[in-house]
């Protein structure tokens, strides 16, 4: 016989019971009813400060949250429930419906506190829960617009609720103040050191930071609010939000004698089941274990646990993890395990790094042998790989484990056992995931997530799903994008031996579909590698990315930069005064770059030409400032002047400079030459760099500056010019060949198999045999260069795609336009910078 | 006193040969508003042309092509994509760009009003 269950809160736990249950329940033994206060179906709360970027509710609704087209469940919006006769076995909802049932479960949720501050019903006061709380703020903020200035608001709470509510208001446009009664930001997740660095970090972000203090009093003052803090603050604000934490809604509970817990919740034991075993309590409105759960998780525990039971399995809720991760306008913060060390002879290991804007905890057991917890702010990467060894013995020191993202501390997923939880949210082990790899033939990551659920909630732990792919053996594609399978360096091959000189052809004969912002950019790199005639002629101007397209980098707003070349860095007064001039003359902000040369910022697209012309006319070529080719080859100045210099390191720089300009490459190409072991060109941070010695000169390679800073490895010393410029030739052009897309030599110099002795032995011993065809194709390369802008000013089919406008060529864009900053002029910012929040 | 002179359906842009296939160029409407005119192998289609991530005024410059056989546009700024027949970003579900209706009459480009 069909029962039948009641369910209290159609919130995101609600729902997740439901679809739990029918998921399982096949014999239909159940028939499930469920009453909603809110009058829409259940929607991601936990996204709801998304709701403010579109204002569209439609898109936070939960997949299958209106049952369609399943007859056993009956859903009743916008209709709470007001009393339970437990006697009766019956509830009553506020449209005088009774409904009778055989096992009830509430999931009311939670209702946000509001401390007792005088003041705190005033219009313009808010709570932030709901879809409709945000509606309601949103109209405050529009009326705060109608005033002068920006609008500004007071965000009583710092906590993850705080300052979820504080990025809302930013993205409409007001300034937030948050004031804590903590010392510390997010008081719960994160330690003292944590929290300071996250107020650093936040204040940046145009928020303004009270702790240690609370509202005292709120009062209205000619059409806005004052408020008074305890510590003597005062603000004037157009609005105030409330998000001081949440309260169980243990109400109808209560009033029907169920157990409750001091400071509120609704007890119950491991089966979820409150003090009537008719009767259970699920999600934020349930004290499990002595403790109410904030975040969804456990609530989703709770709801499976509940399914299982209803269908007469003995599943148990046994706690679960608080670990957390966000990203709160755009500053990583996670916390895991016992992040305050309340363990008995926890230790704690800190690395605070006040320049990188990190700070990384961990708290390890009194014999530092097992992790117990740690924090991590501003840089949280290592989240996914620490938080499953929390319990486990360290698979290295502490202190290594720390070291910067990518030092190589990190910890490898091989270390893991099978039964660490790789998800949270989900609650997948690793040996869950190898199964799925393994026994279930899920080779991708779309193929793990539909298997296990693992990733498919805040989407963390997806990183250490790729390395458990790799791990178990599964190749990752290779493949350039969808419309090639092959790699970069197949293509490249796959390019040269067939001697196709069009995208359209090699797509057509080699790929599938039409091509796409990734495959196009690097077969044009390719094409132009191999000397394919100018960049922009024919078919190649719609492959290549804005900057190579316009020969000029693109700004924020719209406009380029303008790079003229200048080799090793050296200039006449009179090159300097042409560049002057033309930045007089067109208004351009001109600075000095950390590549030794003059940048030129704020060019339309129809001005380039214009501002070309001249500079060509001075003697000026480009600089490739926007190509995946050589930059700049910085020198010092060298022998003809410094003391301590051993060679002309500033004629070498010149030199090479020429030699290699306008050669594309996967990535950017760049160089120095120091006059000596002093190395004031920073030689050792490019990707070929020389050092002059007393009888000749060191070549560098691998070097980098930039996101992963590496130092160069010694690939030949002491050699003649003559020698030197063979290798440079032939090491170049092996990287062409054989990198993947995006990948600079120091990465590229890691990857491959063999490493530097390898490349070594191609480019010095030949070991390959194809010494020869690298020299043949770099001097094929030299003898074709030719000024890529010359080449646009003597094409008007080129020049005529430097228009604004295609009916209005020269009407300026009318978005465009500039202020004055220290006496340039720079750009007007456009509209509000788009904010993640996770 | 005002009036109101109704504005032309159609207002025509450029031959279209002037965009070479595969790429896209800005036009100016009458009001200030700047759009998109992309051409592919074998359509026209127009979007606006501001970016919706950055606000500036670039879409026209994005690479075209094609994901998972949907026509697409790739915005310079930061590459996020846009469906050149919708206008909806398909990388961040909720964002999209307005589109207008957009005909060959005769070699010539005409955009009408959304
Ligand atoms: C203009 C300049 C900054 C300045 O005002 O000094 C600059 C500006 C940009 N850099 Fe840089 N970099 C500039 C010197 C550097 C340096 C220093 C150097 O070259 O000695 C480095 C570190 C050295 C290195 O590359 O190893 C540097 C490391 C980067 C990186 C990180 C590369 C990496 O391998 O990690 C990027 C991002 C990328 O290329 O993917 C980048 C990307 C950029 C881009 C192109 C970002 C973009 O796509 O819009 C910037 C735009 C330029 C513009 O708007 O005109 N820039 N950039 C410098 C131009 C030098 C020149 O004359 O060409
Ligand atoms: C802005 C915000 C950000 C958040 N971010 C995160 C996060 O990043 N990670 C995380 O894990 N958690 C987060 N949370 C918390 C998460 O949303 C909650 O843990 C989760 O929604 C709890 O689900 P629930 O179903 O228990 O309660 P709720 O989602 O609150 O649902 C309870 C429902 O029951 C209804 N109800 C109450 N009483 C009755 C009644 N008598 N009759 C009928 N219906 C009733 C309520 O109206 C409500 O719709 C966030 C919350 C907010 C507000
Ligand atoms: S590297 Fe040597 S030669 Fe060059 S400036 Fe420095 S000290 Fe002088
Ligand atoms: S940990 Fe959140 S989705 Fe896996």
């Amino acid at each position: 016989m069909t029962r039948t269950v009641v369910v209290v809160g159609h919130g995101m736990v609600g729902h997740r019971l439901v679809q739990a249950l029918r998921d399982r329940d096949a014999e239909g033994a159940w028939r499930v009813v469920v009453f909603a206060e809110e009058g829409r179906p259940a929607y991601d709360r936990v996204a709801l400060t998304s709701y403010v970027d579109d204002w569209d509710a439609a898109r936070l609704e939960l997949d299958g949250a209106r049952y369609a087209g399943d007859d056993a469940v009956a859903l009743h919006l916008g209709d709470p429930v007001t009393a339970i006769d437990r006697a009766a076995r019956a509830v009553t909802t506020a449209s005088g419906r009774v409904q009778p049932y055989d096992a009830l479960v509430l999931a009311t949720g939670s209702a946000p506190f509001v401390p007792p501050v005088p003041g705190r019903d005033l219009p313009g006061c808010h709570v932030y829960r709901t879809i409709e709380d945000l509606d309601a703020i949103r109209a405050s903020v529009e009326r705060a617009r109608t005033g002068v200035g920006r609008g500004s608001a007071m965000v009583v709470g710092g906590g993850l609720l705080g300052l979820e509510a504080a990025k809302a208001l930013r993205d409409l446009g007001v300034s937030p103040h948050v004031v804590e009664l903590a010392p510390r930001l997010m008081p719960l997740q994160v330690d003292d050191g944590g929290g300071a660095l996250l107020k650093r970090l936040i204040e940046r972000l145009d928020v303004t930071v009270h702790p240690g203090t609370s509202a005292a009093a709120i009062e209205a003052d000619r059409g806005r609010l004052l408020a008074r803090l305890a510590n003597g603050t005062e603000l004037d604000l157009d609005l105030i939000v409330f998000s001081a934490g949440i309260r169980p809604r243990d109400q109808l509970a209560r009033d029907c004698g169920l157990g409750v817990g001091g400071r509120g919740g609704i007890v119950v034991d491991a089966a979820c089941r409150t003090t009537d075993p008719a009767v259970y309590a699920i999600g934020e409105c349930a004290l499990a274990d002595g403790r109410v759960y904030g975040l969804v998780a456990p609530g989703y525990a709770m709801a499976e646990v509940v399914a299982d039971r209803l269908l007469g399995g003995a599943a148990e809720f046994t706690g679960a993890d608080m670990s957390t991760k966000l990203k709160l306008m755009g500053v990583d913060v996670a916390s895991f395990g016992d992040a305050h060390a309340a363990t008995e002879g926890a230790l704690e290991v800190v690395v605070n790094d006040a320049v990188a804007g990190t700070y990384r905890k961990l708290v390890v057991s009194d014999d530092a042998k097992t992790l117990l917890g740690g924090v991590l702010v501003g840089d949280a990467t290592d989240y996914a790989s620490l938080r499953p060894l929390v319990g486990r013995p360290l698979p290295a020191e502490p202190g290594a484990l720390l070291a910067p993202a990518g030092g190589g501390g990190g910890v490898g997923v091989g270390a893991l056992p099978d039964e660490a939880q790789i998800c949270s949210c989900n609650a997948v082990t690793k040996g869950d995931i190898r199964g799925a790899i393994l026994e279930q033939a899920a080779d991708d990551v779309p193929k793990i997530k539909a298997c296990t659920r693992a990733g498919t909630a805040c989407g963390s732990c997806v990183p250490m799903l790729k390395q458990l792919l790799a791990s178990c053996g599964v190749e990752q594609s290779k493949a350039l994008c969808e419309h090639f399978t092959h790699s970069r360096a197949e293509l490249f091959e796959i390019v040269r031996a067939t001697g196709i000189t069009t995208f359209s052809e090699l797509v057509a004969r080699h790929g599938s579909g039409r091509g796409c912002d990734i495959c196009k950019p690097a077969v044009a790199s390719i094409l132009a590698s191999l000397g394919n005639g100018h960049i922009l002629a024919g078919e190649q101007a719609g492959l290549q990315d804005t900057n190579d397209r316009f020969l000029a980098n693109l700004q924020r707003n719209g406009t380029y930069s303008v790079v003229p070349r200048i080799p090793g860095g050296e200039i006449t007064p009179a090159k300097l005064m042409a560049i002057a001039q033309v930045a007089a003359d067109f208004g351009l902000y001109t600075k000095i770059t950390g590549g030794q040369r003059i940048d030129l910022f704020g060019a339309t697209v129809d001005q380039l030409p214009a501002i070309w012309r001249r500079l060509v006319d001075a003697g000026f070529e480009s600089g490739h400032a926007y190509g995946k080719a050589l930059r700049t080859v910085k020198s010092c100045v060298g022998s003809t002047w410094c003391r301590y210099g051993v060679q002309d390191s500033v004629g070498l720089a010149i030199e090479l400079e020429l030699r290699y300009r306008g050669l594309r490459s996967p990535h950017k190409l760049k160089s120095a030459v120091s006059g000596c072991a002093r190395e004031c060109a920073e030689a050792r941070g490019k990707d070929f760099g020389v050092i002059a010695t007393e009888t000749g000169w060191n070549l560098y390679v691998g070097g980098n500056g930039g996101t992963l800073p590496r130092h160069a490895d010694l690939l030949v010393s002491d050699v003649d010019k003559e020698t030197l410029v063979r290798v440079i030739d032939r090491f170049l052009m092996f990287y062409i060949r054989s990198a993947d897309r995006l990948q600079r030599t120091s990465v590229w110099l890691d990857s491959i198999e063999g490493g530097l002795d390898h490349v070594r032995d191609v480019v010095v011993h030949d070991s390959l045999g194809i010494a020869e065809e690298l020299e043949a194709q770099m001097a094929e390369h030299v003898t074709g260069y030719a000024d890529e802008w010359a080449g646009v000013l003597a094409d008007p089919e080129k020049l005529a795609r430097f228009t604004s406008f295609v009916n209005a060529p020269g009407a300026p864009d009318p978005t465009i336009s500039f202020r004055a900053e220290r006496g340039q002029s720079v750009p007007v910012p456009l509209g509000i910078p788009e904010v993640v929040s996770r | 006193m005002t009036s109101t002179v109704p504005a032309p359906a159609w207002t025509a842009v450029c031959p279209l040969s002037a965009i070479e296939p595969e790429t896209g160029v800005a036009a100016l409407l009458p009001d200030g508003t700047q759009v998109a005119v992309f051409r592919t192998r074998d359509a026209v289609y127009a979007l606006g042309n501001i970016d919706p991530f950055s606000q500036a005024a670039v879409l026209a410059r994005g690479i075209v092509g094609d994901l998972r056989g949907t026509p697409v546009v790739a915005s310079p700024m930061h590459k996020q994509r846009f469906d050149l027949r919708t206008g909806e970003c398909l990388d961040d579900q909720g964002v999209s760009v307005p589109t207008y209706p957009v005909r060959v009459v005769g070699g010539t480009i005409q955009l009408g009003r959304p």
